[in-house]
């Protein structure tokens, strides 16, 4: 078991460093679905089967081919590779490097000043998980819903592109189209051109 | 891996990547939460990391919808471009 | 009669306000009548005052009116009040009926003038300023009048100030009796903290019982009224700004620094007599800056060719004879040679007034010959000025006076050859260049043509202050003796070699000596003269005198350049230097910070990211 964890979290640390440095965009997704396949991995051999499953399912599942999704309509492939090279001296990894190495110097003394190595306590079953779900936690998960609501509306509104031919602006039947017609509900017709008044 | 996804958040230019980055962070999160219940025995880091997997849903979906507002006002994936609210 | 004294100070008062407010308004005349007539209605008045004081003089000789008190703070009240004795009476009769004169000279003199009401206010203003000094009864009072002259002559030096010269002169002036008037503040500071009051009478007898003679307080109470005085009067060092002066109106000119202001600090002395007899080196300090100045004021007339500077060089001078007088301790010689000198110098400048108008503003005698024929009034009461000044023996009054001096510095009490020879030097000099300017203006050929001749207004002030440039001298002893109700009788203490007749007509000689030399080089053989100028030692000599001696360039050098270098290395700052200081720390924290505002994401994140970091960092270390 233990064998199967450290492979894992090396194959997640790994591709994820892979996953920085692509130029190409989506080789760069492809990269990140495999460190996530690793943590997903890393969560099963931890004894949280159903996580495990969430984290394939949701994250890499619908999460990543959301950003498949939007990487190939904007078209982010070969065209930008040059770019992308561009946008990125090696000067520009210095600093990052420094502050992350402080914080994970920090995060690892933070760790590992308690308690020995832990061990895995064995698994959590789902159904304990659900039983907290409904339990303890039954506010945290209708806030949660209600979060996804609102990213939803977000998300449609936001991504709402305004649209550029003045015929497209109003809907077919609006009032809009019939005043800018010229006023008159007798004769409005879309295939009608506007009256200067 | 969280300071990993740092190190890409602060030096990767393109939106997309940023964004990226900053799933990868949240994972990381999400990793050290289960991996601190599961060591204790309790089901609360189960459910946290299934708010944090919600959240993470809820924020890629509006920050795509960003990045396409921003793609279509700047022409370009640049984090640097939007930079009007300059000192 | 007596108590109309406050009177005599305030019609002049009243005038000036009231041409300062309305006369721009007044016609002309109603501007002269209200400018001649108030100074001759305080002539009248002092007169009157004059004849009553003598008649029936008030006890104590000495005559006090207080009008109100000035301050009260914590024991310190200085009054108005008037002291009139036998001293300031002399003065303020010379002063308003000399003033009269002028007044009613300049009404003509300055008719073509812009600002008429505004010249008459100023003098009506000095009028009162100077009987205020004349007649005050304590030394803040005086100082008043003594500031207020000192205004007024920077308002008429500067009179026409639409030229920048004007208003450089009248700086100069002021700020040189500036340097005199901080002497003088601090010995009335001395003389206040050490005796307690400023009225002079009651002062001077603390200063008698406190101060015993020989003492130091006294003497240097004494050395910085001195200052004071060289500063007003135009002594040696502090001479400068007299022939600067000129600049001015001329009827200025005669009023001021010719028979008023500059003898303000006689009067000073005079009044604080008391002190000076305590502190003999002050006494005797008196004397020694009289005799250099009248000396060195003498060379320096005999080089200048603008005519008024001629004068105020000639001013210099005399005052010079005045303090040699007090210094020897014949008080009233002093007191009556001021007397004298008011009459002839104020005639001298309204000559030269005269003459200056009438070859259109033509200052250089060289410029001028021949006007003996064109004005003959002028040339008639300009050469009874002119041998009263110069001492012309027995008959004008300058003779008299000059003599009176001359025989106080061999035997007085502080009297001493030396200074007797100084005096008859200087007698040489004044000869010489009174004569010098006389024959170079009114004889010879005539170099410039004469345009305007004097009406009736400037004719009848010469006319009758010649008439005193003579009589003046047979009040002589009746003055001395009527003085000595105020001033300290001029003993005759040392007579040794020579009598007082022997003095007198060594004088004679000199006199006669001096008009020779000048008859010789200025009116027989002009060229000799031109010879003597141009030769080696003689154009070093005249540069030299031309200049005062070079004391114009010393100060600069000495005061004035150092002071601007200062100002010029100064202009950063230093003090402001600690506040700017201020503000460019806090607009470098401003451009520094304003540079984090980048607008760029990735560095809003990583100033987040390194946040967290260092407050990790903090939670961690401070668990040790």
């Amino acid at each position: 078991m233990e064998a199967t964890f450290y492979i894992a979290s090396a194959v997640a640390v790994i591709a994820t460093v892979l996953m920085l440095t692509r130029l190409n965009a989506v080789h760069a997704l492809l990269y990140l679905i495999v460190s996530l396949l690793a943590v997903a991995v890393v969560f099963f051999v931890a004894g949280a089967a159903f996580i495990a499953a969430l984290e394939v399912i949701i994250y890499a599942g619908a999460i990543m081919v959301l950003f498949v999704f939007v990487v190939m309509m904007l078209n982010l492939g070969l065209r930008t590779e040059e770019m992308e090279r561009r946008w990125q001296p090696s000067r520009a990894w210095i600093g990052p490097l420094a502050l992350a190495a402080v914080l994970l110097a920090e995060l690892v003394y933070l760790l590992t000043a308690g308690s020995g190595p832990a061990q895995i306590a064995g698994s959590v079953e789902p159904k304990q998980v659900s039983i907290v779900l409904f339990g303890p936690y039954l506010l945290g998960v209708e806030l949660a819903s209600m979060l996804l609501l609102a990213g939803l509306v977000g998300a449609y509104h936001l991504g709402r592109r305004a649209p550029e031919k003045p015929e497209d602006r109003y809907g077919a039947d609006s009032d809009e189209r019939r005043a800018a017609a010229g006023g008159d509900l007798v004769h409005a017709g879309s295939d009608r051109p506007a009256r200067t008044p | 891996m969280f300071t990993l996804g740092l190190i890409g958040l602060l030096v990767r230019r393109n939106l997309i990547f940023i964004l990226m980055s900053l799933e990868v962070m949240l994972n990381a999160a999400g990793l050290a939460f289960v991996i601190a219940g599961s060591r204790w025995h309790q089901a609360d880091g189960q459910v946290v990391f299934l708010f944090i997997l919600t959240m993470a849903a809820a924020e890629v979906s509006v920050g795509l919808a960003l990045i396409l507002q921003l793609y279509h006002r700047f022409k370009a994936l640049d984090a640097d471009a939007a930079s009007e609210m300059r000192g | 009669m007596l108590e109309l004294l406050w009177l005599v100070l305030a019609v002049p008062f009243a005038s000036a306000l009231l041409l300062a407010t309305l006369g721009p308004r007044f016609s002309r005349k109603a501007v002269a009548a209200a400018g001649v007539g108030s100074i001759g209605a305080a002539a009248v008045l002092m007169i009157l005052i004059a004849g009553r004081f003598v008649s029936s003089p008030p006890s104590g000789g000495a005559y006090a009116q207080v009008l109100w008190t000035w301050l009260s703070i914590a024991g310190f009240d200085p009054r108005i009040g008037l002291y009139l004795d036998a001293l300031s009476l002399v003065m303020a009769l010379v002063v308003t009926f000399v003033g009269f004169f002028i007044h009613l000279y300049s009404a003509e003199f300055m008719i073509e003038d812009e600002g008429y009401s505004r010249f008459f206010c100023y003098m009506n203003l000095f009028v009162a300023s100077m009987l205020t000094l004349l007649l005050a009864d304590n030394l803040l009072l005086l100082f008043l009048g003594w500031e207020g002259v000192g205004l007024c002559s920077y308002l008429l030096i500067g009179f026409w100030y639409q030229d920048p010269a004007n208003g450089l002169a009248a700086r100069k002036a002021f700020i040189v009796t500036r340097v005199g008037d901080t002497a003088m503040t601090l010995g009335l500071l001395l003389l206040f903290t050490r005796l307690g009051t400023l009225q002079i009478q009651e002062l001077m007898r603390r200063a008698g019982d406190q101060w015993g003679p020989g003492s130091s307080l006294a003497a240097i109470a004494a050395f910085l009224l001195l200052g004071g005085a060289i500063g007003k009067s135009a002594q040696l060092p502090l001479q400068t700004w007299l022939p600067d002066a000129m600049a001015g109106p001329t009827p200025t000119s005669a009023l001021i620094h010719a028979a008023t202001m500059v003898t303000a600090g006689v009067y000073l002395i005079a009044r604080t007599h008391a002190l000076y007899l305590l502190a003999p080196q002050a006494q005797l300090a008196v004397g020694a800056v009289g005799a250099a100045t009248l000396l060195a004021a003498g060379c320096s007339a005999l080089t200048q060719h603008d005519i008024k500077r001629v004068l105020a060089y000639s001013t210099i001078s005399q005052i010079g004879y005045m303090f040699l007088a007090l210094g020897t301790g014949a008080w009233a010689a002093a007191i009556f040679h001021f007397l004298t000198h008011a009459f002839f110098k104020a005639l001298l400048f309204l000559g030269a007034g005269v003459i200056i108008e009438a070859l259109h503003h033509e200052h250089s005698i060289f410029r001028m010959g021949g006007l003996r024929k064109e004005l003959p009034l002028a040339f008639w009461t300009f050469l009874i000025a002119g041998c009263s000044l110069a001492g012309l023996p027995l008959i004008t009054a300058g003779f008299f006076s000059k003599d009176f001096i001359l025989w106080g510095a061999w035997s007085a009490q502080q009297g001493r050859p030396a200074f007797w020879a100084a005096g008859m030097a200087g007698a040489f000099l004044t000869a010489i260049y009174t004569f010098r300017l006389i024959f170079l203006v009114f004889f010879g050929q005539a170099r410039t043509p004469v345009s305007k001749r004097p009406g009736w207004a400037m004719q009848v002030p010469l006319v009758v202050l010649a008439f005193f440039s003579i009589a003046a001298g047979y009040l002589k002893n009746p003055l001395a003796g009527y003085l000595q109700s105020a001033l300290p009788p001029t003993l005759e203490v040392h007579t040794g070699a020579i009598t007082e007749t022997i003095s007198a007509s060594i004088a004679a000689a000199v006199f006669a000596a001096g008009f020779y030399l000048a008859f010789w080089f200025f009116y027989r053989r002009r060229s000799l003269a031109d010879a003597v100028a141009s030769s080696a030692a003689g154009s070093a000599l005249h540069g030299l005198w031309f200049s005062d001696w070079g004391m114009d360039w010393l100060y600069d050098r000495l005061f004035v350049q150092p002071l601007l270098w200062a100002a010029r290395v100064n202009r950063g700052d230093f003090v402001d230097a600690f506040y700017t200081g201020l503000a460019r720390l806090s607009e470098l924290f401003y451009r520094g910070l304003s540079r984090t505002e980048t607008g760029r994401v990735r560095w809003y994140a990583a100033g987040i990211a390194a946040g967290t970091v260092l407050f990790i960092a903090v939670v961690l270390f401070s668990r040790y």
